[in-house]
């Protein structure tokens, strides 16, 4: 390990320890509301920087992130919900064995998250084989496919997802400690990944897939990787995000979460890891800012009553807004580095000698 | 010419490939022997760049064999066409634009990458030696080529000759016996078509390499090759040093047409 590196790796470590003292004084200390959106929006963390890798890092456009989360919810939803719960909402028709003679204690909350990946993953490669051999957007479309079917499938696969009335009651295990440590985990795992010469490869393949395989890398087993990766990470994302609600339906992970994702990803620059990371913060606090366009105003003498689903309007214009003046996004395909913020340190103190 | 009895590095036996109807490349044979510097020549058309294609695996041959090394590669993937040591470079430059000279010379070391995915994920100290060492090797091969002034430039930043010598740089990190290059001094002017004439025998000599090239610059080939084979409708019509090409009738024939 080189200096640079050995320095990034401590100042990172010590990144996660001032984050830990930070979750420890938030639980303490912030209302419930707040807490509740950043946990929402470290949740997002994991889901974009997952996505960003198949689309930004490795340019093959995937639509199915939703799919691989509900997978990943669903999986975690039925490991965690105990016993009693399962009896009580499964009345339409029992839950089917084997799933109804166990539940995950507390203390395994954190296999059934690594489950809910791996099942996410396991589907990712399933999709993978037949589709990432071809070139072209048959990534694309199969994928949009997938979400629809994984959306059918929950709606109509009543013995195990107990269709359209969903799951309740799941233990909200999630809370700041474990969204913030997945969120922390995942940049750090996608991020070393980027930059390592396997990130090399995969951009490599973003850039220019015939020069890639002429100089030796196989286009197939890397976009599985990268494609699998990402559901894994997506699969986790869902797991946190059903048990932090504490209810999974199929109208949680529709078409739109994708959407959102992709809104995350493209503003914080396709190709950038810590850009989505910033993004995904700065969209789940508008989420709730923007909760106000949604309510009725009263302006003077007029009173205009809320409209539901402006708030899908509002980032819509910011988005045609973006891609005229921002067409790479915030950050393009530039990361925050220490590196970076030495540098800039460093550069405003020359300037104030 | 005279006779070598040791055995071919690269073997093309009646390559033929047809793409519909169309008959590009027809039963084209060749030898290249080890430290060989080939051209390969003719009009627009003729299928040069098709038979690059069938030695590198972007294309499958419908009849006939490619042997490298004694070894039949027929029919492999351009990638592990690579690894056998077979590296190119393309007529259109196809750099990674958007990545840095030093990261474009990293990405032919991948293939030889002994870690797994999972070491740089968990910053594993092995990894961190792998990757300390092939930046070593990528920094030595720009100061060889004359590119370690811009490693930190965008490849696409780059000034056309630079471009160029950067993508043999690439090629060249692969570690290929057999280096293929797709008209390397198209668009250049007489300048640097001197300098490259010089770089591709100094890389010749440097990294041991045998190079069979594609040019359309009379001077370059006939400058730089001992050897040209000349191609016409998708077949050879000759094959000889270049004073037996320049006084070849049919290959006058091909460039000039034939008087009634």
């Amino acid at each position: 390990m080189g200096r640079e590196e050995k320095r990034d790796l401590i100042l990172t470590l010590l990144l996660f320890a001032v984050l830990m003292l930070g979750v420890s004084l938030a639980e303490r200390y912030l209302n419930t509301y707040l807490i509740r959106i950043l946990n929402t929006a470290c949740i997002y963390v994991v889901a974009a920087v997952a996505y960003n890798l198949i689309n930004g890092i490795t340019g093959q456009f995937s639509l199915g992130p939703n799919g691989f989360m509900a997978i990943g919810g669903y999986t975690v939803a039925i490991l965690m919900l105990p016993l009693v719960q399962k009896e009580q909402v499964y009345f339409l028709q029992p839950l089917i064995w084997p799933f109804n003679s166990f539940s995950f204690p507390s203390h395994l909350f954190l296999l059934a998250l690594f489950l809910g990946g791996l099942a996410a993953a396991l589907a990712a490669l399933l999709i993978g084989i037949p589709t990432l051999r071809l070139r072209g957007d048959y990534l694309a479309i199969a994928t949009f496919g997938f979400g629809e079917i994984i959306n059918v499938l929950a709606n109509n696969f009543i013995p195990l997802t107990n269709g359209a009335l969903g799951i309740k009651g799941i233990p909200e295990y999630t809370n700041l400690w474990w969204t913030v440590n997945w969120a922390f985990w995942s940049v750090f795992m996608i991020k070393g990944l980027v930059n390592s010469s396997f990130g090399r490869a995969l951009k490599a393949i973003r850039e220019n897939e015939v020069a890639a395989e002429a100089m030796g890398v196989n286009l197939f087993r890397h976009k599985l990787l990268s494609f699998v990766l990402s559901g894994f990470f997506a699969g986790v994302a869902g797991g946190l995000f059903v048990t932090l609600i504490s209810t999974v339906s199929p109208s949680l992970f529709t078409f739109t979460m994708t959407f959102n994702l992709l809104i995350i990803i493209v503003l914080g620059g396709l190709g950038s890891i810590t850009g989505s990371v910033v993004t995904a913060f700065i969209f789940a606090f508008l989420q709730e800012i923007l909760r106000e366009v949604e309510a009725p105003i009263t302006i003077g003498a007029w009173t205009f009553p809320g409209i539901p689903g402006m708030r899908m309007v509002v980032f819509s214009v910011l988005l045609v807004v973006m891609m005229i003046f921002y067409r790479r996004g915030l950050f393009g395909d530039k990361e925050i580095s220490w590196q970076l913020i030495i540098d800039r340190i460093k550069g405003r103190n020359e300037s104030e000698k | 010419m005279k006779v070598k009895n040791k055995e071919p590095l690269l073997s093309l036996e009646n390559l033929t490939v047809a793409f519909g109807g169309l008959v590009a490349v027809s039963d084209f044979s060749l030898q290249l022997f080890s430290g060989d510097l080939v051209g390969l020549i003719g009009p627009n058309g003729a299928g040069k760049t098709t038979v690059f294609n069938l030695i590198t695996g972007q294309y499958r041959p419908t009849k006939g064999r490619v042997i490298f090394q004694g070894k039949d590669i027929t029919g492999f993937s351009p990638d592990l066409v690579t690894t056998v040591g077979i590296a190119r470079t393309f007529q259109n430059i196809r750099l990674f634009g958007n990545l840095t000279v030093l990261e474009n010379v990293l990405v032919s070391f991948h293939v030889r990458l002994q870690s797994s995915f999972l070491a740089p994920m968990f910053s594993l100290p092995s990894y961190w030696r792998e990757e300390k060492a092939i930046r070593r090797e990528a920094y030595d091969l720009l100061e060889a080529v004359g590119l370690a002034d811009v490693t930190k430039e965008e490849a696409q930043s780059l000034p056309y000759g630079e471009q160029r010598r950067l993508e043999i740089a690439r090629a060249l990190a692969t570690h290929p016996s057999l280096l293929l290059l797709d008209e390397p001094a198209a668009g250049m002017n007489p300048q640097e078509t001197r300098e490259l004439m010089e770089f591709i025998k100094k890389m010749r000599d440097d990294f041991n390499l045998t190079i069979f090239l594609i040019e359309h610059d009379m001077k370059v080939v006939m400058g730089i090759c001992e050897r040209i084979a000349v191609m016409d409708f998708g077949m050879k019509i000759a094959e000889g040093t270049p004073e037996e090409i320049r006084n070849n009738p049919r290959v006058i024939e091909a460039y000039l047409g034939v008087e009634d």
